[in-house]
């Protein structure tokens, strides 16, 4: 509250949108959150054009080599630079690995976490504000809770396999398949939650002002009540990216995820359980990919909360 | 494994000199894991292993087959057999004779009426009996006296080891089973729970897919068996859980069926608990190659049928160089070690049925290009070979297990080299090896071009596996898609040839034409292009004495031997 | 509200009925045979005449029908003979489970107490220490506790239960050797002895699973404490002289529950349908494990009945979850 004076009425009246990135601008985590995003999409974007081994090529006699920082403390590990993270019970490289599974991983993350917002949001607010919508919207919500998801996956991918294979090629298919299956399997809390809030919200008296000004239902939702709710979103997304992640995996597990030679974080995470006593870095590597995500992801939207918080924005 | 099962019988009678004079349930407590768990005791409604072997302990057949595959008696005084006149010389007919004084669990006597039950209980048409198989061909069972039944087949059978023998079909009581024949066999819970046998073990609590507890049988035929008082037969988990309660932990006197790739094993192992054990048996990974075309361009009901033959796996040529290129020592040194051998052969054992090719044994890529280039196939612009517009492009199924996925990463690596284009798919082993229909990932119905999985067959004769192969044993559509033979192979010499196997008793003629079709479908034609052998690994502790693992048989076969070493 | 209420619980028959017909086409429509874990040494025709004796060759229909008769007149029936010792449901046929040929309800009655002991204790270990952890984090908000509890339940939730199991069992069970591993489910607890096994046993799979639990209603929970901490009536109930600690626990934490009891309305039919990755993992075989199981077997029945229950429990829970809006925001009004 110190800095209320940097906010000087005699300034031109400016964008909200250009305060919102002044704001997270000076917002720490989310600096620090979103430039290791950014790293990161561009590690995974820009790095098999760099190290371009080719991470499903098997090399059986160059198999468990250790990581090249096991020199450091052991002058016998067996470790090369030519595999600088070291390779798999095949000798599929590390390095090369991390960055192919971390696109699609990524690829997969955002795409199930951006999917599932939208239809979360979408439903919880409709179901919230439209009184007449919210009965039939919450049963559907039920519904979709009940469905048990490994028939659900394999009517999907018994009906939708093929056709989409002939359209878009066997990977990008299956990544369409994951995406949706995982976003329309996943919507329903934030629906509830979004609901929730926006019951609490509708009763306030600020609502009620712009209402008795005759605002829309459409600029309403957009502007008054979806600004309100940005907290949970934010919350479900960055638990939603971990979740999509993960889940992709666990398909790969029932047989309908991607090809099986087909890297993913959470696949080479699950791989390398079996050996985590003699080889940790198989399951740290990725899980340190997959947790610095999710962990950059949640200070980026800590930091975008309190911008969008007028509030809490200019202190 | 002969020499290990010596030499514990040598540590064994050593230290366990007092065993002979012991008591019954002298050694107390023994815990099994399985890391499937058993649904339900009666193997005539499941024919999962699990249940089957759980069932072994407390139900006994009148014959097993041992570690090594010979017959063995358990109920029955003899194994009938042509010479001691069991088998009439007809083969039309087989006599058992029950030990005298045996009873049941509750003290009431075993008698041929049991018998003849248990096999009107099973080939009730109601019944749904999962044993069906093994009482094929039969005419009748008749009570000759209290403790001898005469089973009459309808046509000669040369195998006549179907009914009563190994832990397929144990004998059960009547006097417990008697209202739960046909349609209400599924409603006596209490007894498809909590059966009553002849066996070392009885049931005293058994929860469905979780665990079953059970003491000693007080009226075991052995008055100092089994060494155990109590034992716990834990299911559920995975295979590594298991395997680390039983070599790392202690938790666990034996875990069945270890499936861990070798190097997660040996590290186990290390832990010094336990000791793994394996043996080998008829169960082969192999690949198969599907005689069709299975390009979803053609239209249902032709698709994958024999109308239309495979663009280019119809060419011997072909099917020979993608089995060249596959180095079968590298795939069971990753995905096997000491539970798995190199094999060129769809019947791997028993000896007498066996043939020694091993022509596939060595990898020759250079030999599978210069096939290929004999065939036609030239490598286009991108690497994969092609001729007159057909590219060697592959889609290879098989079933979600970490060992097959590793297995596919190999092969396509390898045939990649030879410049073959494969695209891998794994499904869900409960569509796969499920018969639906409706599903076209089903490996019956194969839509593939390539396939990947394992088999074996029953007791140590081949002649129905042999069988699956011919011509009218292909899926299609107007089967619903149902049959054992995958690759639509079909040759008429071959069919005649099974033929001629069904009519042959002699023991030598039987194993010669089996290894003449066993070559028919390997390495004359590459149909079925074996792998691996794959054997079976389970680990005791280190405490457990008297295991012997038997895969042509349950695993528990002998628990009545079992003992702790002190 | 209690009109409300009314009308919803009669709502919801119908919902239900629905809901159990959507599962029952799914599970139809999904590809899968009981017959596939069958050996494959099995003949196809013996396969044919298992299937038969399941029931498998009658209409669609009809199995629906003889379903809903089973669960909803005879099972009830089955439930008032075992409560008063009557003999209404005797001869009537029961849900019957195709893997054990056994009362699907049986095994569900049988399966209950592990999984409440282990997944509930889970659920609520989790909630005791998301709630706090989330209060003081959004109360000193990037404080060192803050970034701290940020950084460990984004990790937790992020690491996924098939590792952390292993994880955990390795470390206690295998190299220090404090606990058992393999839940032993038959343990019954009768004196102390027996209490400090069941809680040694329990103490792996449910650190497993309250990371998880933790993780989720703590993000919850902050968030939403963040979002009330900076409004006018926190001003006005301050400027009122009110002590912090009313202000932040009752009237910040009252403004603040909606999401948060949302989401532990949405977990709690989890906890009667177990953990499936981590049930498996220390073999507690409790309802999640007999889910996964009746699913990979294609138990149809026992798979119908069992998500019919957890549709049962969704639908009671969000019902509570709305009721419990109207408490804590009288504002709320659904009528």
């Amino acid at each position: 509250m110190t800095d209320l004076s940097n906010s000087t009425p005699l300034a031109p009246p400016r964008s909200q949108w250009l305060s919102v990135w002044d704001q997270l601008k000076k917002h720490k985590g989310a600096l620090m959150g979103g430039s290791f995003l950014l790293f990161i999409t561009l590690a995974v974007l820009l790095g098999p054009f760099v190290w371009s081994l080719d991470p499903q090529k098997i090399d059986y006699r160059s198999r468990d080599f250790r990581p090249i920082y096991h020199l450091l403390f052991d002058a016998d590990a067996k470790a090369v630079w030519g595999h600088p993270l070291g390779t798999d019970q095949l000798g599929r490289d590390g390095l090369a690995n991390i960055l192919a599974g971390g696109r699609t991983s990524m690829a997969v993350g955002w795409s199930a976490m951006l999917l599932t917002l939208f239809i979360g949001t979408l439903v919880g607010v409709i179901a919230g504000y439209f009184k007449r919508l919210d009965g039939p919207l919450m049963r559907l919500t039920d519904l979709f809770l009940s469905l048990p998801i490994l028939p659900l996956l394999l009517v999907a991918v018994t009906l939708f396999r093929q056709p989409l294979r002939a359209n878009f090629g066997p990977e990008g298919g299956m990544f369409i398949l994951i995406v949706a299956i995982i976003g329309i399997t996943s919507w329903m809390p934030t629906a509830r939650i979004v609901r929730g809030d926006v019951l609490a919200l509708k009763e306030r008296e600020f609502i009620l002002a712009a209402r008795s000004i005759g605002t829309q239902p459409g600029a309403m939702i957009w502007r008054h009540l979806l600004p309100n709710v940005i907290s949970p979103i934010m919350v479900s997304a960055t638990l939603g990216l971990a979740a999509a992640i993960i889940t992709e995996s666990a398909l790969s597990f029932l047989g309908v995820g991607f090809p099986s030679d087909f890297p993913t974080w959470g696949k080479m995470l699950a791989d390398a359980v079996q050996r985590m006593e003699e080889f940790p870095e198989r399951v740290m590597l990725p899980g340190i990919a997959i947790s610095m995500t999710v962990l950059s992801v949640n200070y980026l939207g800590d930091g975008l909360r309190d911008a969008l918080d007028p509030r809490i924005r200019g202190r | 494994m002969k020499l290990k099962t010596l030499l514990l019988g040598a540590i064994a009678g050593t230290a366990l000199a007092p065993a002979a004079f012991a008591e019954r349930g002298s050694d107390g407590h023994v815990n099994i894991i399985y890391w499937q768990a058993p649904s339900i005791l009666n193997p005539y409604l499941s024919s999962g292993t699990k249940d089957i072997e759980s069932a072994s302990l407390v139900v006994e057949p009148l014959g097993r087959y041992d570690q090594d595959g010979a017959l063995v008696a358990y109920l029955a005084e003899e194994i009938p057999t042509v010479e001691n006149g069991g088998v009439a010389a007809d083969l039309k007919s087989i006599t058992w004779k029950l030990k005298s004084g045996l009873t049941w669990s509750d003290g009431t006597p075993v008698t041929s009426a049991d018998v003849k039950f248990t096999a009107d209980y099973c080939m009730n048409p109601e019944g749904g009996c999962a044993q069906l198989a093994k009482f094929e061909g039969v005419d009748s069972v008749e009570i000759i006296d209290d403790l001898t039944v005469t089973v009459t087949f309808g046509e000669a059978k040369p195998n006549p080891y179907g009914p009563f023998m190994g832990g397929q079909s144990p004998i059960i009581q009547m006097a417990q089973f008697e209202n739960c024949t046909g349609a209400k066999a599924p409603e006596c819970t209490d007894a498809n729970f909590g059966p009553i046998g002849t066996g070392p073990f009885v049931v005293t609590e058994f929860r469905p897919n979780d665990v079953i507890t059970m003491e000693a049988n007080q009226n075991y035929r052995d008055a100092a068996k089994p060494a155990f008082a109590t034992l716990t037969f834990k299911g559920g988990g995975d295979a590594t859980a298991s395997g680390r309660a039983v070599l790392e932990t202690g938790e666990f006197d034996y875990a069945w069926n270890l499936q861990l790739a070798p190097d997660v094993l040996a590290k186990m192992a290390e832990g010094g608990k336990g000791t793994t054990v394996a043996a080998f048996g008829t169960l082969v990974e192999r690949i198969e190659m599907n005689m069709t075309n299975t390009s979803p361009d053609l239209p249902e009901g032709e698709r994958g049928t024999a109308m239309h033959p495979h663009p280019f796996l119809s060419d011997v040529r072909v099917r020979k160089a993608l089995s060249m290129a596959i180095d079968r020592e590298l795939l069971v040194e990753i995905g096997y070690g000491q539970a798995g051998r190199p094999t060129c052969n769809l019947v791997p054992a028993p000896l007498a049925y066996a043939s020694d090719n091993t022509d596939c044994l060595i990898q020759d890529i250079e030999g599978a290009k210069a096939l290929l280039d004999e065939a036609g196939y030239t490598v286009g612009s991108d690497g994969v070979r092609e001729k007159d517009g057909v590219r060697l492009s592959m889609l290879y199924q098989t079933s979600t297990n970490a060992v097959r996925q590793d297995f596919q990463a190999l092969i396509k690596q390898w045939w990649d080299e030879i410049g073959v284009e494969t695209e891998l798919r794994n499904i869900n082993a409960s569509v796969f090896f499920g018969g639906d229909p409706g599903s076209p990932d089903t490996f019956q119905r194969f839509y593939a071009d390539v396939e990947m999985y394992a088999n074996n067959f029953d007791g140590t004769d081949p002649e129905s596996y042999l069988a699956q192969h011919t011509c009218d044993k292909a899926p299609k559509p107007e089967s619903q898609w149902q049959g054992e033979n995958m690759n639509r192979y079909c040759d008429p010499a071959y069919d005649a040839l099974v033929a001629e196997l069904g009519r042959t008793g002699s023991l030598a003629k039987r194993g010669e034409i089996a290894k003449k079709l066993n070559d028919m479908l390997t390495k004359e034609s590459y149909v079925v292009v074996p792998l691996v052998d794959r054997g079976r690994v389970s680990a005791h502790a280190n405490s457990l004495g008297g295991v012997v693992l038997n895969t042509w048989d349950s695993e528990l076969w002998n628990v009545a031997d079992w003992y702790r070493i002190k | 509200m209690l009109t409300f209420t009314i009308r919803r619980l009669i709502l919801a028959v119908p919902t239900l009925l629905f809901i159990s017909l959507v599962i029952f086409l799914l599970l139809e429509l999904a590809p899968g045979d009981p017959m596939a874990q069958v050996p494959l040494t099995v003949p196809p025709e013996v396969k044919e005449k298992m299937r038969e004796a399941l029931g498998l060759g009658q209409p669609m229909h009809i199995r629906f029908w003889k379903w809903l008769v089973q669960f909803f007149w005879i099972e009830p029936q089955v439930l008032i003979d075992h409560m008063f010792g009557t003999a209404y449901s005797v001869g009537d046929l029961r849900v019957i489970s195709w893997q054990t040929r056994s009362p699907v309800m049986d095994t569900v009655v049988q399966r209950i107490p592990q999984t409440l002991w282990v997944v509930g204790t889970a659920y609520i270990v989790g909630i005791l220490i998301a709630l706090p952890i989330g209060i003081y984090s959004a109360y000193r908000q990037y404080s060192v506790f803050d970034q701290c509890g940020t950084f460990i339940t984004m990790i937790g939730f992020s690491i996924p239960p098939f590792f952390t199991g292993p994880l955990l069992i390795v470390i206690f069970s295998v190299q220090l050797g404090w606990f058992p591993f393999i839940y032993d489910t038959t343990h019954v607890v009768n004196d102390w002895d027996s209490f400090v096994y069941q809680l040694r046993q329990m103490i792996l799979p449910v650190m497993v699973l309250s990371l998880q639990t933790t993780a989720q209603i703590s993000r919850y929970m902050r968030a939403s404490m963040l979002d009330n901490l900076n409004q006018d009536y926190v001003r006005t109930a301050r400027a009122k002289g009110l002590s912090e600690s009313v202000v932040v626990m009752v009237h910040v934490l009252r403004n603040s529950m909606i999401p948060v009891v949302t989401v532990i309305a949405l977990g709690m039919p989890a906890i009667f349908g177990g953990a499936i990755i981590t049930e498996q993992i220390f073999s507690v075989n409790g309802i999640g494990a007999q889910l996964i199981t009746a699913l990979f077997a294609n138990d149809l029945p026992t798979v119908q009945t069992l998500t019919f229950i957890f549709a049962m429990l969704i639908v009671f829970f969000n019902l509570i979850a709305d009721i419990l809006y109207g408490l804590l925001d009288p504002r709320i009004r659904y009528d």
